[in-house]
């Protein structure tokens, strides 16, 4: 790891980025053989754990004593901050950071979980090669890709971006300038006995004001909508529940108040406090806050460059690019996403509730399907398939729902396939999108996934079947366990249809 | 297309949303999303669960059922109010036929939603009484 890898030149992959999601599909590349070049403008891999979240404690957690072994497949449930390894003892590494002090490490010991994998793996990056431009070329060969670099130019014919999203966004609020961006906070002690105005309510918002409580002598939130919390959205849409003592404060009248206004501008008063100008969303009626210090917890966007010049459609405030099933830009075909940006591909967000590809924990599975997807469609690595027994199916399908993973990390996102070809059998088709599924013509097959509709989690099975398509919703389980005798008869009634009783033999 | 008061100045002139003042129209910006489609993508499913209600921004979409484009959507036109509203899978595929903005409320968020904006469930009522008469008229028609 240093920075005399990948000096510039042409590979066929160039990843953009040394943060997890770089990290995760430079190992799965290179466990392939797909030659490629892994470049970042930082000074190790880590990418935003380097230095967020600002009070160094991360919101994913990672259960050392989780009931299952932490070489195993289905450990990687109970652990969001691990990345992903074939090899057994390259397993699970963030358990051996985890200090006993909490299930959610600390950022400090996350980093070095994120060093360690690239250490142990053999992951390597040309550090400080900072990306600068990009541009397309015509070639004999067909059209590359160039990235301009602080170290020269790489050409490849798929770049792949794992960038993050971490561009501070600030609003065009007049006298937006007069306040500071979350990534720009203070340390806490400096913000003792001042009355505290911070724009946003979403995590980074409530992260501030939960560290800041002992400190400020107030603290108000404000945005046009309600907060609500991940419990209230039984999702991890909303305000994480390691950040609701702002809400009891504002509940009991202790110095919190959560506002729903929009804000309409900040100005400077003789006496050097700020006023922050508001619209309540209720009645539509000013309203006034003076503060001391005021902080845009407004968010980030995809620090993209140029590539919208290219043609890279984005969406949203965030700047996402817009992705195909893959993460590849649904306006650039060769230009592929990992990381947070695969949050652009949103699937089907099934009630409401999305995927988790903006945290390690749901996109470590997307860099390796990925991975799979480029490999097959563009370097003749053919993925494997294994045969099942038709009698196993059903089980086969029961286990994937309770214990995979995927399905539980990404739901109602991710699904685990099996083919049923009637020339070359039953065939385990591993993890794909279930946009992909349902979208693809591959024949006759089933997936299955996990589901949630905000009030309970399910497993769902999708059958494909002489080009109609069916979804049956299987039962919730008090413990999430769908191995049990009532499921295997739910599901074996449908695939008896499907294979003439042979699947619940 | 991006942020809060773009999203509000794009449907301030949609009639579903002509009754509504400007914060309230920030309110929408804030409880919506954005969502991107490229072209031939389904963003409904015929016969699939827990789909949403979409608001077109720019773009064009067609309703296909069982094969068969019924209908083209364009900007300010919405869909999937109706099986959200019912509990039941959508009826129709909605197919972007060129790259698709909308903005998308979950399918559990939208009661709250009309609730809070009884304008909007009102224009929605009326567009839906609209739907209904045209297709009772076609139905006569056809007799």
């Amino acid at each position: 790891m240093g920075s005399e890898a990948y000096p510039p030149g042409e590979y066929p992959i160039v990843i953009v980025g040394s943060g997890p999601g770089a990290l995760q599909t430079s190992y799965f590349l290179g466990r392939l053989g797909i030659d490629h070049a892994v470049i970042s403008g930082d000074s190790g891999p880590g990418g935003m754990f380097r230095k967020w979240p600002f009070f160094q404690r991360l919101l994913s957690w990672t259960k050392p004593y989780a009931p299952a072994e932490r070489d195993s497949r289905e450990f990687e449930r109970w652990d969001w901050n691990s990345l992903l390894a074939l090899e057994p003892e390259l397993r699970g590494i963030a358990t051996e950071f985890m200090d006993g002090t909490s299930d959610f490490p600390s950022r400090p010991l996350m980093q070095s979980n994120l060093e360690a994998f690239a250490e142990r793996t053999g992951v390597t990056v040309r550090f400080g090669c900072r990306w600068e431009s990009t541009r397309r070329e015509e070639t004999p060969d067909g059209d590359r890709f160039v990235i301009v670099t602080s170290d020269g130019e790489y050409r490849c014919r798929f770049p792949i971006f794992a960038v993050g999203v971490a561009e501070p966004y600030r609003p065009a609020t007049p006298g937006i300038e007069l306040a500071v961006h979350y990534a720009d906070t203070r340390d806490a002690p400096s913000y003792a006995g001042k009355r505290l105005f911070i724009i946003g309510k979403q995590n980074s918002g409530f992260e501030l004001a939960t560290g800041l409580l002992q400190w400020a002598s107030r603290i108000a939130l404000s945005s046009p909508s309600p907060a609500k919390t991940s419990i209230e959205t039984r999702s991890l849409v909303g305000v994480r529940a390691r950040y609701v003592q702002p809400f009891e404060d504002s509940i009991l009248g202790g110095g919190v108040d959560i506002l729903s206004a929009s804000t309409k501008g900040i100005r400077r008063l003789e006496s050097g406090a700020f006023e922050v100008q508001l619209e309540r969303s209720d009645n539509a009626m000013p309203m006034t806050v003076e503060a001391d210090e005021v902080i845009a917890a407004t968010g980030f966007t995809c620090p993209l460059r140029d590539l919208p010049d290219l043609g890279v459609a984005t969406f949203g405030q965030s700047k996402l690019p817009a992705q195909t099933d893959f993460w590849e830009s649904a306006s650039v075909p060769g230009i592929f996403f990992a990381g947070t940006i695969t949050q652009g591909a949103a699937g089907l967000k099934k009630h409401g509730i999305p995927a988790n590809s903006g945290a390690l924990h749901g996109y470590r599975y997307n860099a390796r399907v990925l991975v799979r997807e480029l490999a097959r469609r563009h370097f003749g690595i053919a993925p494997e398939r294994p045969a099942l027994d038709i009698g196993d199916l059903r089980d086969h399908l029961l286990a994937e729902a309770t214990r995979a993973p995927e399905l539980w990390h990404q739901k109602a996102y991710l699904a685990s396939v099996v083919s049923l070809d009637p020339d070359e059998g039953v065939r385990d088709e591993g993890i794909m999108p279930l946009t992909h599924f349902l979208d693809a013509d591959m024949g006759d097959a089933v997936a299955m996934t996990v589901e949630s509709d905000g009030a309970s989690i399910f497993p769902v099975l999708y059958v494909r079947r002489g080009g109609n398509q069916e979804e049956h919703a299987l039962d919730p389980d008090p413990l999430h366990d769908f191995e049990g005798l009532p499921h295997r008869r739910a599901l074996a009634t449908i695939l008896d249809r499907l294979t003439a009783g042979a699947s619940a033999a | 297309m991006a942020t809060r008061d773009e999203i509000a100045d794009a449907i301030a002139g949609m009639a579903i949303f002509v009754d509504l003042a400007r914060p309230q129209l920030i309110g929408v910006a804030s409880r919506f999303e954005e969502a991107f489609f490229p072209a031939d993508s389904r963003v409904l499913r015929q016969g699939l669960t827990g789909s949403g209600f979409y608001v077109i921004l720019d773009g064009e979409a067609d309703v296909v059922a069982d094969g068969q484009k019924l209908a083209t959507l364009a900007k300010g036109d919405f869909f999937g109010e109706v099986s959200v509203l019912l509990g039941e899978p959508p009826t129709a595929d909605i197919v972007a036929t060129r790259p698709l903005r909308c903005i998308v409320l979950g399918g559990p968020a939208v009661e709250g939603f009309l609730v809070d904006h009884p304008r909007v469930m009102f224009r929605m009522l009326q567009a839906s009484a609209r739907r209904l008469r045209n297709a009772n008229r076609r139905l006569t028609a056809n007799q």
